[in-house]
């Protein structure tokens, strides 16, 4: 078993921003090295790499940078921010079978100044791929961003539950109240009201501009060791309890939309039993969720999947700030992607480190177990970050 | 601007025409001449000296000494001229020359006046032909030396053809799915008004998107079925931000489940986006992008 083999020893990040003026492998480099120096382990020691394949800085390209020798283990997961959680769990598993001691999770773009993945791609169904014929069901439609593939299921969701476009901006709400008081958060001190979530443009229906993410650059570098060697480095360890991966039947990359259900997110479900089963705890023993935020309406969605509340529950569960700080489960305390900053999720993973250790802006009491999860809508990952 | 005619019509002037019989047209402004057959032999390159020597005319020179020149009289018409501007009025305006027979009774000699004389023979048509649709006319013409002696004779056919339409060509739609052989069937349906499902041969399951193998049974044997063109809106999104290209925004995008069991995407369109709601009954509608790719879109149906 993977459970308490491993854990997060180090978390490194640069700053947050709109134009970070550096190249991609140059933020990489930064928040790997920062990653290292708060584990108090220097590039010698690092003998892995785990990267998202959307990440346009190789391993290698990364190792030479920062002064790292010969790796025994590198990888890359798939499915755009699905990876994040994945990163940690690959690592994980290298260091639990003896393929790497140190590995070095990271995810670091120009996601701003860069190539913006909001924006439409007209080359996203040219090629005959398995990923550009699934594309090309959808694209020639003009159905081709992630909000509007987010927004299908959402209509869904709607319909089948009888939510509404302000249940989805309580969440927004919830996120930017949290990186009001998040100083490394974009919108720090700028909190905003349901108010002005329901006067926001359409991006498209049912989503409006403030049902959705942030676009940023940065970077997030994560080091995974032994967890008995992270308990003898610096900072107190963020033991992995349990890490998933999660792809269920009838899946698409972000179209899932052809099989029996569309108002949930069964790769998710997947995860969350795989959760839940390897590392024995259950919804009640969470203090805190990170739960991806791209867009709004999939925080509902993931609540019920992993077991928080049952279907079609989440509006009530969200409401009278019920995933506020001082609600029933806090949820991104950092203020999620869509307050703190959009890193494809390895911010989150940063922030449970974070709260797990006590030092987090809006650090929570009593913090034992965090549960993290990965994109959404996409083949999933999730890891439970635990104290000890 | 003379009317359009019927294809029927065209072949009732071709009978007029053909029962006006041989008509004579004017003699020749000049008479068969040493300085026109001079020019012949150097242009075509020709030395036979025996031409000059005999005061004779190269037997091909025999539509030369009638040639109507550029300001022809309206007294010059032939039954032929009739039928070709009702040809061109009707919109069979290209021709080409395709067949020409002569047979020389003899040699024209110098001195000698030439008149010509014109039947209308034949309309056949209208044929498909690789230029376009058009009719063969073809007419006899025969030239006369004095005391009505026959000099030569000569068949001509023209096909009449109305010229394909060059098309401007549409600029081309921007987002093109990719196709491979898993796929081709779909997208070669729509351009056939027909939206197809693919079905296993061998068990009959229906998917939707398709694929290589049938997931129940694993048969590679592939059919497909005809949808009925009916559906119902499961979900939609309204897209305004940010613009997509080759669209106008607002536009509604669905996923349509179908009586046959399947869902499909595709653009709810002719309908105000106010009204547009899941639940709706869909009818299917083939819309052309370009000249080349055609999206199946849905409108608004009766349940």
């Amino acid at each position: 078993m993977l459970s308490g083999r491993a854990a997060v020893a180090g978390i490194g990040a640069t700053e947050f921003s709109k134009e970070s003026g550096r190249s991609e492998l140059r933020l990489a480099a930064e928040a790997v090295l920062a990653a290292l120096d708060d584990a108090g382990l220097s590039p010698a020691d690092v003998d892995g790499l785990v990267t998202f394949s959307q990440d346009a800085n190789q391993e290698i390209a990364v190792a030479r940078e920062v002064g790292v020798g010969d790796l025994t283990y590198f990888s890359r997961v798939e499915y755009g921010g699905g990876a994040a959680c994945a990163t940690v769990a690959h690592a994980a598993m290298a260091v639990a079978t003896g393929m790497a001691r140190t590995v070095v999770c990271y995810r670091a773009f120009n996601e701003r100044s860069g190539r913006r993945f909001g924006q439409p791609d007209a080359r996203l169904g040219g090629q005959p791929t398995s990923q550009g014929l699934e594309m090309s069901w959808h694209v020639p439609f003009g159905l081709m961003t992630p909000a509007a593939w987010v927004a299908m299921f959402a209509r869904r969701y709607m319909h089948t539950f009888g939510a509404t476009s302000e249940d989805f901006g309580r969440v927004a709400v919830a996120m930017r109240r949290h990186a009001a008081t998040n100083p490394a958060a974009w919108f720090h001190g700028r909190p905003i009201t349901l108010e002005e979530h329901q006067a926001s443009r359409w991006i498209v229906e049912p989503l409006r501009l403030l049902d959705c993410c942030q676009e940023s650059d940065g970077a997030v570098a994560l080091v995974v060791t032994s967890a008995e060697r992270a308990r003898d480095l610096r900072r107190s360890p963020a033991v992995i309890a349990a890490a998933a991966q999660g792809s269920a039947a009838g899946q698409l990359m972000m179209t899932s939309y052809y099989r029996d259900d569309m108002s949930g997110l069964p790769e998710m479900g997947v995860v969350g039993r795989r959760l839940w089963e390897m590392s024995g705890l259950s919804p009640s023993d969470i203090r805190i969720a990170i739960l991806y935020d791209h867009f709004t309406p999939f925080v509902l969605a993931q609540l019920e999947e992993l077991g928080f509340c049952g279907r079609g529950e989440a509006p009530a569960y969200i409401a009278d700030g019920g995933i506020e700080l001082d609600g029933r489960l806090p949820v991104n305390p950092h203020g999620g992607q869509l307050g703190e900053a959009y890193i494809h999720g390895m911010n989150g993973i940063a922030e449970a480190v974070r709260q797990i250790r006590g030092t987090a802006a809006n650090q929570l009491d009593g913090v034992a177990n965090v549960l993290v999860t990965a994109g959404t809508g996409v083949p999933t990952s999730g890891l439970i970050l635990s104290a000890g | 601007m003379r009317n359009a005619l019927t294809d029927e019509e065209l072949h009732e002037l071709a009978a007029k025409q053909t029962a006006l019989g041989e008509l004579r047209g004017t003699p020749a402004v000049d008479p068969v001449n040493v300085p026109m057959i001079r020019h012949w032999l150097a242009a075509m390159g020709d030395e036979n000296p025996v031409y000059l020597e005999r005061g004779l005319a190269p037997p091909a020179m025999a539509q030369v000494w009638t040639m109507p020149g550029l300001r022809r009289a309206v007294k010059d018409r032939s039954p032929v001229d009739e039928l070709m501007a009702a040809l061109d009025a009707s919109g069979y305006t290209g021709v080409v020359a395709t067949n020409c027979e002569q047979v020389h009774h003899r040699y024209a000699r110098v001195g000698e006046v030439l008149t010509p004389a014109t039947r209308f023979t034949s309309l056949a048509g209208p044929k498909r032909t690789a230029l376009g649709v058009g009719f063969f006319a073809t007419w006899n013409i025969t030239w006369y030396a004095a005391d009505d002696e026959p000099v030569a004779e000569m068949l001509f056919r023209v096909l009449k053809f109305r010229p394909r339409e060059k098309k401007p060509a549409r600029t081309p739609y921007p987002l093109r799915p990719a196709v491979n052989q898993d796929t081709a069937f779909f997208w070669e349906g729509v351009r056939q008004g027909e939206l197809r499902v693919q079905s296993c041969a061998d068990c009959g399951l229906l998917r939707h998107p398709p694929g290589p193998l049938c997931p129940q049974c694993r048969s590679a044997n592939r059919s497909y079925a005809v949808a009925s063109g009916h559906g119902t809106l499961y979900s939609y999104v309204v897209h305004h931000r940010p613009p997509v290209p080759g669209r106008e925004t607002p536009f509604v995008v669905g996923v349509v489940e179908l009586p046959e069991g399947v869902r499909v995407v595709g653009n709810v369109v002719d309908c105000p986006i106010e009204e547009v709601a899941v639940g709706m009954p869909l009818r299917v509608t083939y819309r052309p992008m370009d000249d080349e790719l055609v999206l199946p879109m849905w409108t608004p149906g009766e349940p």
